[in-house]
């Protein structure tokens, strides 16, 4: 996933954000809600707030967090100072915040992050309850990544999801002979296969690439029911399904476009914007850059999304990237804090939020499907469901630090491939696999 | 006037002396000085230098990982990554990276060197020119270079398919182990071809021209001149570089990570940059310690070697060896 969005576009979304800011009311009406009684939070005399999130890939997810942010210190009188850290930081800032019990109160990391310093943050169930009820439930991703495992005390509370399913062009798959995406195996690889021949391939990351390579793999693993570890922590990758898996790869390899074993983050944005790459995996930015750029903008008009074939899984074999806020136990204002996430969570202000971010952000709670940004193009269509997928990275085992590592060391990216640039038999890719994940879910005295 | 001439004795006057206070011995003392005086250096030492590196190689015998502090767990890293196919191929490419690029650095470098030595007009500037490589950062030049290696938007790849006509593929210079890695050894090449050759070069300038001339007399050919004169007498500065640029290749990182990230399949990650890649974005912190303390060892010899194989003394000195 990455993210081509030029200044120029990121000014008239911006300016297209305030323009409408006063619509926001109105457009968050037709969410439902439940008259559940807010819980009650009393904020703490003379509180105020730091808090930490991800730097914003479409204008909109900042300027509108600022501005929701704003609102929330003119209402309560609490101040609250944001502060946008990079993809690539975030996670040692929060590692470095959750060791030294100092820093932010609020951090809204990554997904994975609650459930790695699950001792240091304070529980939101509470909050987690009264906004499901509020809002019709929460996204089953959201399920997974806000509660602790097996229970249901909730640590952290997701606020939105990127995910990355197939864009293709249109013309491209008609050209090829095929109506839609398959969604076999067997169809998928004669659809890529004929989109070969007619010299219009597709392509898919296997370089390290955290986004996109981890998407690829994860794909091929899920939608042959391999997995990485079983629900206690045992690593299970070396598997039947895992090789039939592999040689799946094998077989689909050499459909692709030249060069998808370097292939990192941004690459597939500009080779399919460059119409190099007729079919490939990834956010809805790369559409809205297509579409937003004059030059591209017929690409975007023969661009449509559709889900990653499922293959012999029941459901859509995808996961999402996920933010998770989290209230650190050092904090002086719990409450304060509980109330800042409730207020941005709240319809008034989360609709407004998402329908700016136009998609970018996938929704936590089920109520904001009925949200008007996923009417406003018919492209959007998967992205609505980006967070009601019941997969997540390091399946089926919980969340912890070593599903964290196995997917930034690229262990399944690099266990494909080696198999599709043929160094390593399906087998033994399997195996080293096998012994990687292994040393990180080894158990620790 | 017996009296002036009393006054004209001479008087040896001298002054009283007064007792030295506690401080004044204090500071007249030798080895209290020489500790105040270092205590700055060494303080800024300690706290920036050796606490880090202690540091590190403490948490090289931990499992440490970013969030959680580490327990003592001895040689249980090391043991791991011994057998750890990533690891040899990452210890591999360190030194094969190393040795190339330092071959082809210091063979171009010094070709340059000699060339700019001549009287060339825009001396100067040339000079300056050839200096922007290195200038340039690292991650801008690492980042050109990912352009210029794109496996679709490559400008090598556009001449020779769309202009000259002579593939009908685009190269793809990342997409399997070997082509990766000369690629990246060429990047490595290409930026550190101005430090060897403006070092050399100032080395060259101090070499007394007559020696040339008296060769020159002696009726000497080019090739022998560079062989005995220019050589010998570039040893010494040929060492010091080398040491440097040994260190710098071993240790890069940037240009392999902004490039390929230690892809495709980990075929071109240095020890570097797997040390990186375990300890941060995997957040096993103790592993990837333990990654950086196995360089220590690489890195002593190499200087050890530059040192003893190039900057003996009585080369420097003109006498033969022992």
């Amino acid at each position: 996933m990455a993210f081509i969005i030029t200044r120029r576009q990121g000014l008239a979304l911006t300016g297209a954000a305030f323009a409408s800011a006063w619509m926001a009311q109105q457009a968050a009406a037709q969410i439902p809600r439940a008259d559940v009684a807010a819980p009650n939070f009393p904020i703490e005399n003379g509180a105020a707030l730091r808090v930490i999130r991800p730097s914003r890939f479409v204008e909109p997810d900042e300027v509108i967090w600022r501005e929701n942010t704003a609102k929330f210190t003119r209402e309560t009188g609490v101040d609250v100072r944001v502060d946008f850290v990079g993809w690539e930081d975030i996670r040692a800032q929060t590692g470095v915040t959750a060791n030294t019990g100092a820093g932010p109160d609020i951090v809204v990391g990554w997904g994975d992050d609650p459930h790695i310093y699950a001792d240091k943050v304070i529980e939101l169930t509470d909050l987690a309850e009264y906004l499901g009820g509020r809002y019709g439930g929460w996204m089953s991703l959201s399920e997974i990544y806000g509660k602790r495992v097996r229970t249901n005390n909730w640590i952290g509370i997701p606020m939105g999801g990127s995910t990355g399913p197939i864009v293709y062009r249109k013309s491209a798959v008609k050209e090829a002979g095929f109506d839609s995406i398959p969604e076999d195996h067997a169809g998928f690889l004669r659809l890529m296969q004929a989109l070969k021949r007619i010299n219009k391939p597709g392509g898919f990351a296997l370089g390290n690439a955290v986004g996109d390579g981890n998407g690829t793999a994860n794909w091929l693993t899920w939608s042959h029911n391999a997995f990485l570890a079983d629900e206690d922590g045992r690593v299970a990758i070396n598997s039947r399904e895992t090789i039939a898996a592999l040689n799946y790869m094998r077989e689909l390899y050499p459909t692709f476009v030249s060069g998808t074993l370097s292939w990192l983050d941004p690459t597939n944005n500009r080779a399919y914007a460059a119409e190099e790459v007729f079919l490939t995996p990834n956010g809805i930015s790369l559409y809205y850059a297509l579409k937003n750029d004059p030059r591209t903008r017929h690409i975007a008009e023969d661009t449509d999304h559709a889900p990653l074939p499922k293959g012999l899984s029941e459901k859509v074999p995808q996961s999402a990237t996920i933010i998770n806020a989290m209230v650190f136990r050092h904090t002086r204002f719990p409450n304060a804090a509980k109330q800042y996430i409730r207020f941005m969570m709240e319809a008034e202000q989360y609709d407004h939020w998402l329908t700016q971010c136009l998609g970018y952000w996938s929704h936590s709670l089920r109520a904001f499907s009925n949200s008007k940004v996923w009417d406003s193009d018919p492209a959007l269509a998967v992205y609505r469901n980006g967070m009601d997928h019941p997969f997540w990275s390091g399946y089926k085992a919980p969340i912890t630090q070593a599903s964290a590592t196995v997917s930034a060391e690229f262990i399944l990216v690099q266990m494909y491939a080696s198999v599709a640039s043929g160094q390593a038999t399906p087998e033994a890719a399997a195996r080293e696999a096998e012994r990687r994940a292994s040393r990180y879910y080894r158990s620790r005295g | 006037m017996n009296s002036t001439a009393a006054a004209a004795i001479p008087v040896t006057w001298t002054r009283p002396r007064t007792q030295a206070t506690w401080i004044e011995r204090l500071l007249d003392w030798k080895p209290f000085l020489i500790i105040i005086c270092l205590l700055p250096a060494v303080g800024l030492l300690v706290v920036f230098l050796t606490y880090p590196l202690g540091l590190g190689i403490w948490m090289a015998f931990t499992d440490t990982t970013i969030g959680r502090r580490g327990v003592w767990i001895g040689l249980e890293n090391f043991e791991y990554l011994a057998e750890d196919p990533i690891f040899w191929t990452a210890v591999f490419y360190s030194c094969f990276y190393t040795g190339v690029a330092t071959i082809g650095k210091f063979g171009l470098g010094l070709w340059l060197a000699l060339l700019l030595n001549n009287h060339l007009p825009f001396k100067s500037i040339l000079r300056a020119i050839i200096l922007l490589p290195w200038i340039v950062p690292t991650a801008l030049s690492a980042i050109a270079f990912w352009w210029l290696y794109d496996p679709q938007f490559s400008i090598f790849s556009y001449f020779l398919v769309q202009v000259l006509g002579v593939r009908d593929t685009n190269i793809d210079f990342l997409g399997s182990p070997w082509a990766a890695r000369w690629s990246l050894i060429a990047a490595n090449i290409w930026r550190g071809i101005p430090f060897v050759a403006i070092s050399l070069l100032a080395g060259l300038q101090t070499i007394s021209p007559s020696l040339y001339e008296a060769a020159l007399l002696d009726g000497s050919t080019g090739w022998q001149r560079f062989r005995y004169i220019t050589f010998p007498m570039l040893l010494p500065i040929l060492a010091i570089v080398m040491t440097f640029s040994i260190i710098f290749t071993f240790t890069d990182f940037q240009l392999v990570y902004a490039i390929t990230r230690g892809g495709p399949i980990n075929s071109t990650h240095l020890m570097a940059t797997l040390a990186f890649q375990r300890g941060i974005p995997g957040g096993q912190l103790g592993e990837g310690a333990a990654i950086a303390v196995a360089m220590i060892p690489f890195l002593v010899f190499a200087t050890l070697f530059s040192y003893f194989a190039l900057a003996r003394r009585k080369w420097q000195q003109g006498e033969s060896n022992d």
